[in-house]
């Protein structure tokens, strides 16, 4: 039976991991090959990077990086964090990404998406949505890493870029991101049960039950976390036994 | 033992490449007939959509050349489908090394089963040298929309909507619907055993 993945998530800066940096066992915690070769020998079963460098050299850093990754690590991983064009995407598959994320790009250039499925296939391709919850109780699509609101529901943008191509979609809730008081469940499980391609849920996660809620009550097909796996509060190895305890489908 | 990687217009193939790096098997990624023809071993991988795949490798002669090997080959998803005798995908009639064909998943209505699969299952019924020391219902890596039904060819089997082969094998010919360069140990154990 397909399982449900398990996946860290590593944030990039100049090529350097931003956060983690309390692994002792690592010679080198702020190099993204190591941790990530860790978490692959833990178990976890995909990685994303999310590169948030912002100088003119990102481009060739990103790649020379995604290549180093792809050499040491023997699962699958995703790049995202400014990708914004067809050649920005032949780059880091080309150096070994097996898929990569856009999010703002995709928004504001929705043929982006249709580029992409039609020169790499849906299944390179993951949609980014940051959403939040207002009070009127609606779903709305944020922009620009959670700093630009738009008008448009988180459902309706998910669909459409699934018409488009997206082979996934890895939805960050901003009400719950860091607060680790668990997922969006009802954004999730919205998501999930109307879309017809894999859904990863993000921002929350912070104890074992809540990675049980996301599987069973919201549906989701894949659990995204980093500072909890980062800063040790939960190791995948427990996670993923606690989890098949709970009749979980998961690989261990 | 000299190893080529078949060049065509298909994704992930500096993947596999990596992939052998890391358990120590040197690589050439190539088109070129001969290189290919004196190969020790041939892997033929991709990821990708079956008919702009046949139409690439029909233009360079490459259709010909797979047909004809001798030596031991081993597709790899795409690689693998394309080896069969046809895809529903764009109607693509294959190399036809395997006779089995390949189908699109349609889950039945009303089923939470999502199209692509992606991710981790399991592999079971193994039937092959090529899983030495890899237990039963090891779990792999998928990524694919399209499957190859049950056959007489069938190595392994694994269950997403209905079983399908997720590795065939007939003669010198084995292919495998998962990635084994992207399926951790149990992938480096089943690239390792190809390459012995």
């Amino acid at each position: 039976m397909l399982t449900k993945r398990i996946i860290p998530c590593l944030d990039i800066k100049d090529g350097r991991t931003v956060k983690g940096t309390n692994f002792v066992d690592l010679r080198d915690a702020g190099d993204p090959v190591e941790l990530g070769a860790l978490y692959a020998q833990q178990g976890a079963d995909e990685l994303v990077f999310l590169d948030i460098t912002a100088t003119v050299e990102k481009r060739k850093t990103l790649s020379e990086l995604v290549n180093k990754i792809s050499h040491h690590i023997n699962i699958p991983f995703t790049v995202g964090g400014g990708i914004s064009s067809v050649d920005d995407v032949r780059v880091l598959l080309q150096n070994g990404a097996d898929k990569i994320s856009v999010n703002t790009a995709a928004y504001k250039n929705p043929q982006l998406v249709q580029d992409l499925e039609k020169e790499f296939g849906s299944q390179c391709v993951v949609l980014a949505i940051d959403t939040r919850q207002e009070d009127d109780g609606e779903w709305y699509v944020y922009l620009n890493g959670g700093r630009v609101k738009t008008e448009t529901k988180c459902l309706d943008w998910a669909k459409k870029a699934v018409d488009l191509g997206a082979g996934e979609i890895l939805l960050t809730s901003m009400n719950h991101d860091g607060t680790k008081q668990g997922f969006a469940l009802d954004i999730t499980r919205t998501l999930a049960t109307q879309l017809s391609v894999p859904v990863i849920a993000s921002g929350g996660g912070g104890a074992m039950e809540h990675f049980v809620d996301v599987f069973e009550n919201a549906k989701a097909d894949a659990a995204l976390a980093a500072s909890i796996f980062h800063f040790k509060e939960i190791g995948i190895e427990p996670l993923k036994e606690y989890l098949k305890e709970k009749n979980i489908n998961i690989r261990i | 033992m000299s190893l080529v990687i078949v060049k065509y217009n298909a994704g992930n193939i500096q993947s596999v490449l990596y992939a052998l790096e890391r358990i120590g098997v040197k690589a050439v990624v190539t088109d070129d007939h001969a290189r290919i023809r004196e190969a020790d071993k041939v892997i033929f991988p991709g990821v990708g959509e079956a008919s702009s795949a046949m139409k690439y490798l029909q233009a360079r002669g490459l259709d010909e050349v797979l047909r004809s090997l001798t030596q031991p080959v081993l597709g790899i998803c795409l690689g693998m489908q394309l080896m069969c005798s046809s895809s529903e995908e764009n109607d693509t009639t294959c190399l036809g090394i395997f006779e089995e064909r390949v189908k699109k998943f349609t889950p039945p209505a009303g089923s939470a089963l999502k199209v692509p699969q992606i991710g981790w299952n399991n592999i079971y019924d193994l039937k092959s040298p090529l899983f030495n020391a890899v237990p039963e219902n090891s779990y792999c890596y998928f990524v694919h929309g399209y499957y190859a039904a049950l056959g007489e060819h069938t190595i392994a089997t694994t269950d997403y909507v209905q079983p399908y082969s997720s590795g065939l094998s007939k003669n010198n010919f084995s292919g495998v619907q998962f990635h084994p360069e992207k399926s951790a140990k149990i992938g480096e154990q089943i690239l390792r055993n190809f390459c012995k």
